[in-house]
């Protein structure tokens, strides 16, 4: 019996672990935290430096959350779950200022803004306050490598395309270094197109994404695969607006009433395509 | 004393726009920009939070937590402060003002989530920190940030009431022509910064 439940345990730990990394990828698939997605990625080193931020920050606050769900007032839980995301992301940020004080100066604000991103309110409201503390630290770990990896690859394609740069190294420098000296030549003497390091840049790589994304998702829709319904967009708090709109303001707010207007336009959205 | 104020004026709303080269508040600039008019609206409540919220963060981090040199809590404090003023806010006009509440009340809630609140509050506190005009300054930041937030927010959302009447390639649609038409904002945007 008792092996039996550790068995389903340690499948459930991979189920969660799978689904935010790779399924439900918070920001291809959910599409959430766009803000510190577009601002921070300008290299791979600072969208991976931001994502493994997020994901000590999301996987700490999930753990509390999950350990205090049955103690925290249902009406007063987001206030609740705000203070105890703020003073983890206070935690994590004075602990940057200390030891990695360059990597804190090119995040800049957006290490503060951690509190108001919403992947981490939306795990906590849709997975933390439902499931014990050990699911909900895999559910971070997963959600917070998979913004991970998705960062570092928009940054990656950005750093290579603006700057003829990976991870900071340059294209030149790694081609003589493997020996081709040829390639070398031909990097030197190419013009990178810079404005994909500044802030249109990253509008138009995340454009790419999404209508590549877009795509996939038409093909299956032709083929008859039915798309599934996601667990951070549960009915209940209609986040139509979020996976599609780019927002996710509705967590915030249970009642009806408030929601009305952002199911209307997710409605309208769905109506218009 | 007003050249200050007003290159802090044209800086935070033209050439470092909010959105379009901070990347603050993208959720609602991106979700509340289907139609000119509900764009406006969120435009103006975005105006009025940011601008109060400025005023009372600074006045709360010169005169309580840098007082008492609590100043690395100042994420929690400004947060929950965000917060419960929006509440106010919105039960203050609805009782009050119930025009205003009609016009922006819908959107009000909508905006404690909107990181350009919360990053407009920090960014005041770290650039003028406790020095003379600190409040002056911020709020008058607040309000062109947020000023620089309904410009780009409005004109989006006129390209958008456009671009629905056009015949966009099938994967472009939605998201991704939203997206490439706010870099190209943001490349008219770039032009602005040989003004200074």
């Amino acid at each position: 019996m008792a092996n039996e439940k550790k068995e389903s345990l340690g499948k459930g730990i991979v189920k969660t672990f799978t689904n935010g990394l790779i399924f439900e990828n918070p920001t291809f698939v959910l599409m959430l935290g766009m803000c510190p997605t577009l601002a921070v990625t300008s290299s791979a080193i600072n969208g991976m430096g931001m994502g493994l931020t997020t994901m000590v920050v999301l996987t700490l606050s999930n753990i509390i959350i999950s350990l205090l769900r049955n103690v925290i007032p249902a009406k007063v839980r987001i206030p609740a779950y705000i203070v105890i995301i703020a003073s983890f992301v206070t935690i994590v940020g004075q602990f940057l200022e200390a030891y990695l004080p360059a990597l804190n100066a090119s995040l800049g604000m957006f290490i503060p803004l951690i509190v108001v991103n919403c992947i981490i309110l939306g795990r906590a409201e849709s997975f933390a306050s439902k499931n014990n503390f050990i699911l909900s630290a895999f559910d971070g770990i997963g959600m917070g490598l998979g913004f991970t990896c998705a960062l570092t690859i928009i940054g990656l394609v950005r750093e290579l395309l603006g700057a003829h740069k990976m991870f900071g190294y340059s294209l030149t420098e790694i081609a003589t270094n493997i020996g081709a000296n040829g390639l070398a030549d031909w990097f030197s003497k190419q013009t990178p197109i810079a404005i994909f390091v500044m802030a249109p840049g990253a509008f138009f790589v995340l454009a790419a994404l999404c209508a590549i994304l877009n795509n996939i998702k038409n093909k299956k829709d032709s083929a008859g695969i039915p798309n599934k319904l996601l667990s951070g967009c549960s009915s209940e708090h209609d986040c139509s607006s979020c996976s599609q709109r780019g927002g996710c303001h509705s967590a915030f707010y249970d009642t009806k009433a408030k929601n009305q207007p952002i199911s209307k336009m997710g409605e309208e959205a769905k109506n218009n395509d | 004393m007003i050249k200050e104020l007003l290159i802090i004026a044209i800086s935070s709303a033209l050439i470092s726009n909010v959105v379009l080269s901070q990347f603050y508040g993208l959720c609602p600039f991106l979700g509340v920009s289907k139609q000119l008019k509900t764009a406006a609206g969120m435009g103006l409540a975005v105006i009025f939070v940011i601008t109060l919220s400025s005023l009372v963060s600074s006045v709360i981090y010169i005169y309580i937590l840098d007082k008492l040199g609590l100043g690395y809590l100042k994420t929690i404090v400004f947060i929950l402060v965000i917060a419960c003023l929006v509440q106010f806010v919105e039960m203050y006009l609805k009782k009050k003002i119930p025009s205003l509440y009609q016009a922006l009340g819908v959107y009000l809630p909508l905006i404690t989530t909107n990181c350009a609140v919360l990053g407009t509050a920090l960014t005041n506190v770290q650039n003028y920190g406790t020095e003379k005009h600190a409040i002056l300054f911020g709020v008058m930041n607040g309000f062109a940030t947020s000023f620089g937030f309904f410009i780009s927010i409005c004109i989006l959302a006129g390209i958008r009431e456009k671009i629905d009447r056009n015949n966009i390639p099938k994967a472009f649609r939605g998201m991704p022509i939203v997206l490439v038409t706010a870099g190209l904002m943001a490349i008219a945007f770039c032009g602005f910064s040989g003004l200074l």
